[in-house]
């Protein structure tokens, strides 16, 4: 055994791909110190200067009102629930202004599938924003575009490129969770099935929007499925190219409907450091300060992260499932230099703000 | 020891001391610290840890009391203490601490750790009470009480020697002490944050009396405040020149400093670097101690769970009602149950050996 997990840590070492086979025995068989050491080697090899980036935003929800019913996420309302909202101009407003004036780049805007809404909605969102505020837009997971491109009879690409007239710069990896159609069925079976996912991103990168890939674990999930989700981020990936970073992060089952036992620490960085070793045509891993709180997200710079992610002005989808680190900028950055590494605010494409 | 890729190749000399069985001195400590190979300080601890414990990871059923937070050191860092008439000051009573271990008798609980503040109104008859009271409720239980600071005040309040406090306390029920109120022993420090409190010749001198009096101890250091490099590295090479002497240091508690509620409320958290940093280099330097637990309610479950592959070897009790470092503003829980405690280490990749205050392992019960 040992013998067999060294082969593959030279291979790693060489430049070398490793298959679903080979990192399913890492992920079962491999030392934690181990997995971090090649971890750490290849995120250097990718990153050779010193510096762990970071980015100035804040997640706008534009609704919490959605009819996938997901039973991992204590943040949806049903449209008969008096706590449903669907944000004002006002308050809208306000959070940009907020996010500009602390140096932020960008929003994340993202929400329910509101059967209320319609296409323009989102239009009307995006071009509000674009006509009024200096500010990137990371908006619309997969499943809200394949919500929006149904309810306006338009084919995924032409539902993109409506979108991206319209002011969206980006999109979010948001509502992968596992992209195994066993998984999806018992989770979200209202929810949109892997292919439909990737194909969302498949189309966004011929239509040269970038986007993110997350993954989230931690749930009913097995290891193999955790490996096949990887496998179809990495063949999408040498397909396209278009994802910026890939982003882990575990289910947080509090207030949801899934009665699961947490992912532990090591468990989230032994996954984190083997999509580090996996996804070798992704450059960037995040780390999830928002699920690991800001001591765990510190250590995964060691386990192959080389960015903290956003400093999150406001986050509320994590938060609604009882978990609600606080990760200000300042922190951040003393963070990442006691880590014996130099600080960098990026943008939503992982180019360096000048002078930070 | 196997080859191991070092970043920070200054590591490769300590390791080649390691490997020819040399002691490391203050320069290695300082090395240690000061690296920036956290990956490479880990592999190190992890070498020595399992030599000495394998894949085995100890926790221990046990319950905290804190008898009085009235204290008359006023010591800086600390924001459980309060003044006589002041608002949330508190004394048990005997009844108290009775009630408080009914509520769980229920519970296969170990060990009782008990310390508090130094309150001039409870006269020496009230902890020989405390502890036999303990002992009547819960005879199986270790009784660990009392710091060194404690014991000094019993000495000072009773006029009998060191040794005889010991004796007297011993013959109550008293069979370990923790190892609190070293904080760092150094004139500088102490002069800064805790001048009414005893200095490093004192607190040597009662463990050390404590030790050849047959009670065992842990150690322990504060760290993340106003201490240097330096003086952590004194702080520990002091420690094992007195376990050279007694041996009677079961384990080293390296404790992160929570600044909330304190007089030095400006200064930041410790970060997990600094707190994995501090477990790996006390395993690497205290090569005469046998256990470093990583204290999870100072750092965090998560970074404690982390922390058994950076050296350490116990995730200390399950608690429930931690109070001193919650009043300077913890944010982990107040408890963890023997089940979550299990899942961590096991999750972690080790064996869980619930243990009793001797490191005995307790059989498996239903």
């Amino acid at each position: 055994m040992m013998k067999s997990l060294d082969t593959l840590y030279s291979k790693i070492k060489n430049g070398e791909r490793i298959n679903s086979e080979e990192a399913l025995n890492l992920l079962i068989h491999g030392e934690l110190l181990d997995l971090a050491d090649a971890a750490n080697q290849m995120r250097q090899r990718l990153h050779p200067e010193p510096i762990v980036t970071y980015v100035v935003d804040r997640n706008i929800n534009y609704t919490n009102v959605c009819a996938s019913g997901c039973l991992f996420c204590a943040f949806y309302r049903d449209s008969e629930n008096p706590k449903g909202y669907v944000i004002s101009e006002e308050s809208l407003k306000q959070k940009i202004e907020e996010t500009l004036s602390l140096g932020g780049t960008q929003i994340l805007l993202q929400g329910g599938l509101h059967p209320g809404l319609d296409f323009d909605y989102y239009l009307g969102l995006l071009s509000y924003i674009k006509s009024n505020f200096p500010i990137h837009i990371h908006g619309f997971s997969p499943p809200e575009i394949l919500f929006m491109a149904e309810q306006s009879g338009l084919s995924v690409t032409d539902t993109l490129k409506r979108l991206i007239e319209a002011g969206l710069g980006s999109i979010p990896g948001g509502g992968a969770e596992i992209l195994v159609d066993e998984v999806r069925m018992q989770l979200s079976p209202k929810k949109y099935r892997s292919e439909p996912w990737l194909d969302v991103m498949r189309k966004a990168h011929q239509l040269d929007l970038r986007t993110t890939a997350t993954m989230m674990f931690g749930h009913i999930e097995t290891k193999e499925q955790i490996i096949q989700h990887l496998m179809k981020i990495r063949d999408l990936q040498d397909e396209t190219g278009g994802f910026t970073a890939f982003i882990p992060w575990t289910f947080q089952p509090d207030h949801t409907r899934l009665n699961v036992k947490k992912a532990t620490a090591v468990e989230y960085l032994r996954v984190l450091s083997l999509s580090r070793l996996f996804l070798d045509n992704i450059d960037n891993i995040q780390a999830s300060w928002v699920t690991q709180g800001d001591k765990i997200a510190q250590a995964s710079l060691c386990f192959g992260a080389n960015d903290l992610g956003s400093t999150m002005i406001e986050e509320n989808v994590v938060a609604a499932a009882g978990v609600s680190f606080r990760l200000p900028k300042e922190e951040m950055i003393r963070l990442i230099k006691d880590a014996g590494y130099q600080p960098r605010q990026r943008d939503c494409f992982y180019n360096l703000m000048e002078g930070k | 020891m196997p080859k191991i890729p070092f970043s920070d190749k200054d590591l490769l000399l300590i390791q080649k001391k390691i490997s020819n069985g040399q002691r490391l001195d203050f320069n290695d400590g300082c090395i240690l610290f000061c690296s920036p190979d956290l990956i490479g300080k880990a592999r190190l601890a992890d070498y020595i840890r399992k030599t000495r414990h394998g894949k085995t990871a100890y926790f221990i059923y046990n319950q905290h009391v804190n008898y009085t937070n009235i204290c008359k050191n006023y010591c800086a860092f600390c924001a459980f203490s309060r003044e006589k008439e002041e608002k949330g000051a508190f004394t048990l009573s005997i009844e108290d601490v009775k009630a408080q271990l009914l509520k769980r008798s229920g519970e296969p609980i170990q060990e009782i750790h008990m310390v508090g503040g130094l309150n001039p109104s409870l006269p020496f008859d009230y902890y020989i009470e405390l502890i036999e009271t303990i002992k009547k409720l819960r005879p199986g239980s270790t009784v660990k009480a009392f710091t060194a600071v404690e014991i000094d005040y019993f000495s000072e309040i009773t006029g009998m020697s060191v040794s005889e406090v010991i004796v007297q306390l011993k013959k109550a029920g008293l069979s370990m002490m923790p190892g609190g109120g070293a904080e760092v022993l150094n004139q500088r420090i102490r002069q800064q944050l805790f001048p009414r409190k005893i200095g490093k010749e004192r607190w040597l001198e009662i463990v050390k009396t404590a030790h050849e009096n047959g009670l065992t101890s842990n150690a322990t250091m504060l760290y993340g405040h106003i201490e240097t490099i330096e003086e952590r590295v004194e702080h520990l090479i002091t420690l094992r020149d007195l376990q050279d002497q007694t041996g009677g240091f079961s384990a080293f508690i390296p404790l992160a400093f929570h600044s909330e509620n304190t007089k030095l409320s400006h200064l930041p958290r410790t970060t997990a670097f600094d707190d994995l940093t501090n477990i790996a280099v006390a395993r690497v330097m205290l090569d005469n101690f046998q256990h470093i637990k990583a204290y999870w309610v100072m750092i965090g479950e998560s970074l404690a769970q982390l922390a058994l592959s950076f050296g350490a070897d116990d995730l200390d009790g399950t608690i429930i009602e931690e109070k001193i470092t919650h009043m300077a503003g913890a944010r982990t829980a107040k408890g963890l149950s023997r089940d979550e405690m299990i899942h961590l280490i096991r999750t972690a990749g080790f064996q869980p050996v619930e243990r009793d205050s001797f490191y005995n392992h307790i059989e498996n019960r239903s």
